[in-house]
C-alpha cells in the first residue's frame, strides 16, 4: 500500500496569531499564521488545519483575510475550523480558499446543517471535528461522550454512534479530538481512535495528546489513524516535520518524503 | 501575456487553482492572467483552458449541461491546451457510476467506476474510501508535462470513483490504491488529472507551470 499517512500541524488561531494552550488556558504566542504555514508547508507538512478560536463576530474578518493569505501562499490542502455555522460560513472560507472546513457545534446543535452542507459543497470538503471525553469508569466497557466549548458541555451523545450518524450524514473525514488527552502531552487516546477507525469508512484524523514522535507512531500503527494532527510540538520548536517524518518512515509507516 | 481560463460552473472551490496558477505565472516570472468564468467568449479568449471539478458527478454534470460547459470544452481542445482535474477529468468520459449512473461527456471513451466498500490491500487490510491523501504516481510514458517532475512522485488525491479508459495507450500514469487505476491521461490537446496538481506542493506546481508553457502537443 502507498498511500502516505499524513502529518497535519494544527494552528490554533485568535485575531490573527497563532496562539495554544494547555487544556484551553495559558495560551503562548506562537507567530504569524501566514509565515507558521509556510514553514510548515516547506519543511513537508501534508495538510495544515487552522482552527479559529476567535471569540467575537467582528474579529471573523480578519480570518477571512488570514485564511486567504495562507491559501495564496501554502499549496497543499488547508482545513479551516471554528464557528462555521451557516452554509454562507463555508461558502465564504472556500471562496477564501480553504479546501475544507471543519464543523463541530454547529453539527452538535444541528446534524442536519452536515447533510446540507455535504449535499451542497461535497463530501470532500466537510469534515466533522468531534471532541471526546471517556466517561466509563474503570473496570466498565469503554465509553466516550461528545462535549463542546472547550470540552465543557456535555451533550449526552455516545461518541461512537455520534461519528457513525456524521459519516452518513456525509462528512468526509472526521477530525476526533481526546478531551481528555488535549494538551497533556501524554500521548493519543489510542482506544477512542482504534474503535473509531474501525467503524467507519472515511479517513480519521487523530488528535489531542501528542508529545513526542513515538506518540505519532503509535497513533498510527495502534490507533489506526490515517492521519495525525499536533500542535505544540511543531510551534515550540521541540520537533520539526522533518524529523517527525523521518521517525514515522524509520518505523516503517508510509509517508511522503 | 498568458491567459489562463478556469470554467466555472458553480461546482466548489475554484480559487486553489486560480491562486496555484498565479502562483507558477509569477515563478516563470511571465506576465499571466487566470480569469474564472462560466462565459463562452471569455473562455475562448484564453490561451489555455483548465476544468476542474468536485463533489458530486451528478451535480457536476446537471451544471455542465446547464451552461453548455461541454460545448466549450470541446472548442478549448480543438485549439488550445486544456488541463481537466479531478472530477473533471472523469466528467470527460462516456458514464459514471456515481449516484445511480450518469451520462458524462463522452470526449474519452471508458466509464468512472467506484472504488468499492470492500477495497483491500494486497495484504487483505481493508482501505478506506474516500481514497484521500498523497499516493504515488507512476509516470507510464513521456510527456511535456512530465517535465521534472520525478517518477513515482506522491500527489494529492481526494476521490472515490476512478477512470476506467478503453484506449490504455491514452494513459501517462497509473496509481495504486487496492488496484492499479489511472492518474492521468492524454488526448492529443487534453490532459487530465485525478489527483489535484494546485494541492500537491511542488510537484504539482511543476506540472501546473509545464501546462503553462504547453503547446498541447504530445
Amino acid at each position: 500500500m502507498a498511500l502516505a499517512k499524513r502529518i497535519i500541524p494544527c494552528l490554533d488561531c485568535d485575531k490573527g496569531r497563532v496562539v495554544k494552550g494547555v487544556k484551553f488556558v495559558d495560551i503562548r504566542d506562537a507567530g504569524d499564521p501566514v509565515e507558521v504555514s509556510k514553514r510548515y508547508c516547506d519543511a513537508g507538512a501534508d495538510e495544515i488545519t487552522f482552527l479559529d478560536i476567535t471569540a467575537s463576530h467582528e474579529d471573523r474578518n480578519t480570518t477571512v483575510d488570514t485564511v486567504s493569505a495562507i491559501a495564496g501562499q501554502v499549496f497543499i490542502p488547508l482545513t479551516v475550523g471554528g464557528g462555521i455555522r451557516t452554509l454562507d460560513d463555508i461558502r465564504i472560507m472556500l471562496n477564501a480558499g480553504a479546501d475544507k472546513v471543519a464543523i463541530n457545534t454547529a453539527a452538535v446543535n444541528n446534524p442536519e446543517f452536515v447533510r446540507e452542507a455535504a449535499e451542497r459543497f461535497g463530501s470532500q470538503c466537510i469534515v466533522v471535528a468531534v471532541d471526546a471525553k471517556q466517561v466509563s469508569a474503570e473496570g466498565e466497557p469503554l465509553k466516550w461522550e461528545i462535549f463542546t466549548h472547550g470540552g465543557r458541555n456535555p451533550t449526552g451523545l455516545d461518541a461512537i454512534e455520534w461519528v457513525k450518524r456524521m459519516v452518513e450524514y456525509g462528512a468526509g473525514e472526521i477530525l476526533l479530538t481526546s478531551m481528555d488527552r488535549d494538551g497533556t502531552k501524554i500521548g493519543f487516546d489510542l482506544a477512542l481512535n482504534k474503535t473509531v477507525s474501525q467503524v467507519i469508512q472515511v479517513p480519521v484524523i487523530a488528535s489531542g495528546g501528542v508529545g513526542n514522535l513515538e506518540h505519532l507512531v503509535i497513533g498510527v500503527l495502534e490507533g489506526e489513524a490515517d492521519a495525525v494532527l499536533a500542535a505544540s510540538i511543531f510551534h515550540f520548536g521541540e520537533y520539526t516535520i522533518e524529523e517527525a517524518k523521518q521517525y514515522m518512515a524509520s518505523r516503517g509507516i508510509e509517508v511522503r518524503l | 501575456m498568458n491567459k489562463v481560463a478556469v470554467i466555472d460552473y458553480g461546482m466548489g472551490n475554484l480559487h486553489s487553482v486560480a491562486k496555484a496558477v498565479e502562483h507558477v505565472g509569477r515563478e516563470l516570472g511571465e506576465e499571466t492572467e487566470v480569469i474564472v468564468t462560466p462565459d463562452a467568449k471569455l473562455i475562448a479568449s484564453a490561451d489555455r483552458v483548465i476544468f476542474p471539478g468536485v463533489g458530486a458527478i451528478r451535480d457536476c454534470m446537471a451544471e455542465i449541461n446547464r451552461l453548455n460547459v461541454g460545448q466549450i470544452v470541446e472548442d478549448a481542445m480543438k485549439t488550445k491546451p486544456v488541463l481537466a482535474i479531478c472530477v473533471g477529468m472523469q466528467a470527460l468520459m462516456e458514464h459514471s457510476e456515481e449516484n445511480e449512473g450518469v451520462d458524462c461527456l463522452g470526449f474519452v471513451q471508458g466509464n468512472v467506476r467506484y472504488f468499492g466498500d470492500d477495497l483491500a490491500d494486497e495484504e487483505g487490510k481493508r482501505l478506506k474510501v474516500p481514497h484521500m491523501g498523497w499516493n504515488k504516481v507512476s509516470q507510464t510514458q513521456a510527456h511535456p508535462l512530465w517535465k521534472d517532475v520525478p517518477d513515482n512522485s506522491r500527489f494529492y488525491f481526494v476521490h472515490s470513483y476512478y477512470v476506467n479508459i478503453d484506449d490504455a495507450t491514452k494513459i501517462t500514469s497509473t496509481t495504486s490504491y487496492g488496484k492499479e487505476f489511472v492518474a492521468t491521461l492524454a488526448d492529443d490537446n487534453i490532459f487530465a488529472t485525478q489527483f489535484h496538481p494546485e494541492k500537491s506542493q511542488i510537484v504539482g506546481l511543476t506540472l501546473l507551470k509545464n501546462f503553462l508553457q504547453w503547446g498541447g502537443q504530445t
